[in-house]
């Protein structure tokens, strides 16, 4: 079944049962988790899922229990997309050789921040080099949450975390949030593709398009943790919205290079109006909670000039520039 | 639980997990628990999308949701998304 | 008695004679990264790949780290999986050695053991394998290259044995013999290949309250590396070192039998004595200098002393009967180190034939002799002088426990 004839519907969804199952360990109001548990409600068949270290294989394998209802496999920090490689390569080979009796299985890598950015960089990138036939998801938190809060390459400008605390001397992260979905359309890859949890039958669809990519696909999902952005856990989900309304985290998908705003920021790049500013986003997020501070008119400012220059270069990348 | 942990020889090599963690459950971690207030609920089924412990569970036969309290961690995002309001987090009386 | 299979005689170096052992094997998934002194193996398999003799994923990965990630997770879907490297590469590989263990995923590696930087050096000493020896891995040395050829066939069996599901490293000295061209009798294809037999799996008690066979497969889901707490993780790594215990057994009955079908054995498969009988004398390697050593040991029994060799193929699991019983009657060991333990009072192969012969009735005098770092060749005449030291320690006792073979002062 195809993304085209696959149902959307809420009901169909609810429907679909869990292989992401209840009983994980992660804290209330993780919208990894949800971010997890929408992905595998999109798999299509047979489906292997790999992990890397991070809060997400930490919480749902716990010997002796599991959150997996598909088989799955933990190796290290860096490998969910070595992992993917050698149980692709593994299938196809088998398959050949009449060992394996599913028609086709689907391999998935989870990982984090650090999976995916940093300590899994170099694997992600080789994976994709090669051309594996998987689907790569990277669920976003922004810092090494499991650890403890410590910055990643994908944590944002300013945010405050345990190893770039907003002090007094230095206020939070000075660096930039890795464009790492760029970085991956950069590698010529089939499918490239933002989501946010909020716009779930967008994740959905794009969960099956990257399935259905013959070769690697890369999904950067944010998936907001109220624990580690020092917000209010019921709000986690409606971070995940005000992301894209603002324009923080711009949705997109990249197919065969060819780049295409998906609806929900589409409607805001035709009417620019409905853009919100950014403060929308950050107030209530303790990590940003410096800039709302005596000191933070200029951090702010120096926010939405950020926010403005990427979400024009997104634009320009999908054709929807402003015209003068 | 503790005193029937398997000893070296009987349990599976490679840490190949023996219990499916919907046996474990993550109830007891909430303070607060969500009330429906059946009148203003769709039964649009967001809850149940959203919930990241799967605690909300669509049954069609009944047409109706039903909330598994005892993997719910209370953490609000349910009724945070409702669009009607329906449901409210309220203080779990122990 | 069983006629011996025919053989044909084929002139490889160390490494081809892997790369040929492989292409037999029926093996599944070659994940690999290339580095001096492997590289051969490698790139003879990738014209195996390239021809079409054989049918296996070629995986060229990224980095020796990856190598071993893909090699584990194809092992845990349930192919049958080699991989290779040397030095840097295995020291880059490290974390995964003990993931890849603790997987409990027979992967056979070869190592073309190599020094480790720095500085720099990319000749053969066993510093990078013998500084993996906790991690887990069954660790086998061979003497040459037909050595190599027999023991990686060997090594699918031992390390898909139902007793063991251990990875398997196979040990074969830089350039000495990874490169240098030797008369290797190779079996036929069918031969190997139902020797090596295929991939059976053991079943194992999933989530799903089912005895199924272990490895990924979406028809029976199983949990596989999950996290373990201190009330479990204790077992699982005792279980392990059950693992290497019945490895021994395994490494003898492999050894026979591949003995029956081609007339080769390597002692008892542990270790090789050499002339050690009525030895008075003796010392103990590993690896390529045994064949040097062996015409020493000839040498110095031509002049009436009694001398011997102990060479230790196996030194994961290690063989503490064999050795404690081949050293039994000898009154002054050196043991031989191609690498060492800086600050640790010697190298560790000194240091664990010394704690095996703590417990022997007569202890000897156990010397140790670090040699051939780096790739320093160390000539007969400096071999010799081994002995020669150990016939003055019988007489007068010890000076010097620890010394330098061939290191300028």
């Amino acid at each position: 079944m195809n993304s085209q004839e696959w149902k959307f519907t809420s009901k169909d969804i609810a429907a679909t049962p869990d292989l992401f199952l209840s009983g994980h360990r992660a804290c209330a109001g993780c919208v990894p988790a949800t971010v997890l548990r929408l992905v595998m409600k999109a798999t299509r068949g047979p489906t292997i899922v790999t992990e890397a270290t991070g809060c997400m294989e930490v919480v749902s394998a716990i010997y002796p229990y599991t959150s997996w209802a598909t088989p799955w496999l933990h190796t290290a920090f860096e490998t969910a997309a070595a992992n993917a490689s050698g149980i692709e390569a593994a299938l196809k080979i088998m398959k050949k050789k009449g060992k394996v009796k599913q028609e086709h299985v689907d391999v998935i890598a989870f990982a984090g921040d650090g999976g995916t950015y940093d300590i899994g960089f170099q694997a992600l990138s080789g994976a994709v080099e090669r051309g594996h036939d998987f689907l790569f998801v990277l669920y976003d938190n922004e810092a090494y949450m499991n650890t403890g809060i410590q910055r990643s390459g994908g944590t944002p400008h300013g945010a405050s975390t345990t190893t770039t605390p907003a002090g007094k001397a230095v206020p939070g992260k000075l660096q930039y949030k890795k464009p790492i979905a760029e970085i991956m359309v950069a590698h010529d890859m089939p499918y490239v593709a933002t989501a946010s949890p909020y716009y779930w039958r967008d994740l959905l669809t794009k969960v099956r398009k990257g399935l259905e990519v013959e070769g690697p696909a890369f999904l950067h999902v944010l998936a907001p943790c109220p624990r580690g952005w020092r917000s209010d856990p019921a709000k986690s989900i409606e971070y995940s919205k005000l992301a894209v309304e603002t324009c923080v985290f711009p949705l997109w998908e990249s197919v065969n290079g060819q780049c295409q705003l998906s609806v929900p920021s589409r409607l805001i790049a035709l009417a620019p109006q409905k853009k919100k500013p950014v403060t929308d986003y950050l107030r209530g997020q303790g990590r940003f909670r410096h800039m709302f501070g005596p000191q933070g008119k200029k951090l702010l400012e120096e926010m939405q000039l950020i926010t403005d220059e990427k979400w024009q270069r997104v634009l320009k990348k999908c054709g929807m520039e402003k015209q003068p | 639980m503790s005193s029937n942990e398997e000893g070296w020889k009987e349990i599976a090599p490679a840490g190949v997990c023996s219990k499916s963690s919907k046996l474990f459950l993550t109830g007891d971690w909430k303070t607060y628990m969500p009330i429906r207030d059946k009148a203003k609920c769709t039964i649009c089924l967001t809850c149940v999308v959203f919930c990241p412990d799967g605690a909300i569970h669509w049954h069609p036969e009944k047409g109706d949701i039903e909330f598994a309290l005892s993997f719910c961690k209370g953490c609000g995002i349910c009724a945070n998304e409702c669009p009607t309001k329906a449901i409210t987090m309220k203080l779990e009386q122990e | 008695m069983k006629k011996l299979v025919k053989q044909e005689r084929v002139a490889m170096s160390g490494d081809e004679a892997i790369a040929y052992a492989v292409k037999q094997s029926d093996v599944d998934v070659v994940a690999a990264y290339p580095i001096t002194p492997q590289t051969i193996i490698v790139e003879k398999f990738g014209e195996y790949v390239a021809d079409g003799e054989v049918q296996t994923e070629f995986v060229c990965t990224e980095s020796e780290h990856s190598a071993l990630a893909a090699s584990l997770s194809a092992s845990a879907t349930g192919a049958r999986t080699f991989t290779a490297t040397a030095s840097a590469g295995l020291a880059l590989m490290h974390e995964m050695l003990f993931v890849t263990s603790g997987c409990r995923a027979p992967v056979v590696m070869a190592v073309a053991n190599r020094a480790l930087s720095a500085p720099l050096n990319i000749h053969g000493d066993h510093s990078d394998s013998i500084a993996q020896r906790d991690s887990g891995w069954i660790q086998l040395y061979v003497e040459n290259a037909q050595e190599a050829y027999d023991s990686v066939i060997q090594a699918f069996r031992i390390a898909e044995d139902f007793g063991v599901m251990l990875p398997i490293m196979v040990g074969l000295d830089g350039f000495t013999v990874s490169h240098t061209l030797e008369n290797v009798e190779t079996l036929p294809d069918e031969v190997t290949k139902e020797f090596v037999g295929t991939r059976l799996l053991p079943n194992v008690l999933t989530h799903e309250n089912k005895k199924v066979p272990f490895k990924l497969d979406p028809d029976n889901p199983m949990t596989m590396g999950p996290m373990a707490l201190p009330n479990y993780y204790f077992e699982f790594k005792r279980q392990q070192d059950e693992a290497m215990k019945n490895a021994l057994a395994v490494i003898q009955k492999v050894n026979d039998e591949y003995a029956e079908l081609t007339g080769r054995k390597y002692g008892d498969g542990l270790v090789e004595t050499y002339r050690l009988e009525d030895a008075e004398i003796a010392a103990v390697c590993i690896g390529s200098t045994a064949g040097t050593m062996k015409t020493v040991v000839d040498e110095l029994r031509q002049e009436g002393i009694k001398a011997g060799l102990l060479r230790l193929r196996v030194f994961r699991p290690l063989p503490v009967e064999e050795i404690r019983t081949a050293l039994e009657n000898v009154k002054a060991v050196a043991v031989l180190d191609k690498s060492l333990s800086f600050g640790g009072n010697g190298g560790a192969v000194f240091h664990e034939v010394r704690h095996v012969l703590y417990d022997s009735k007569a202890k000897p005098y156990v010397v140790d002799y670090v040699y051939g770092l780096g790739g320093r060749d160390a000539s007969p005449r400096e071999l010799r002088g081994i002995y020669q030291d150990l016939l003055q320690i019988v007489n007068k006792g010890v000076q010097n426990p620890i010394q330098y073979l061939g290191l300028r002062e």
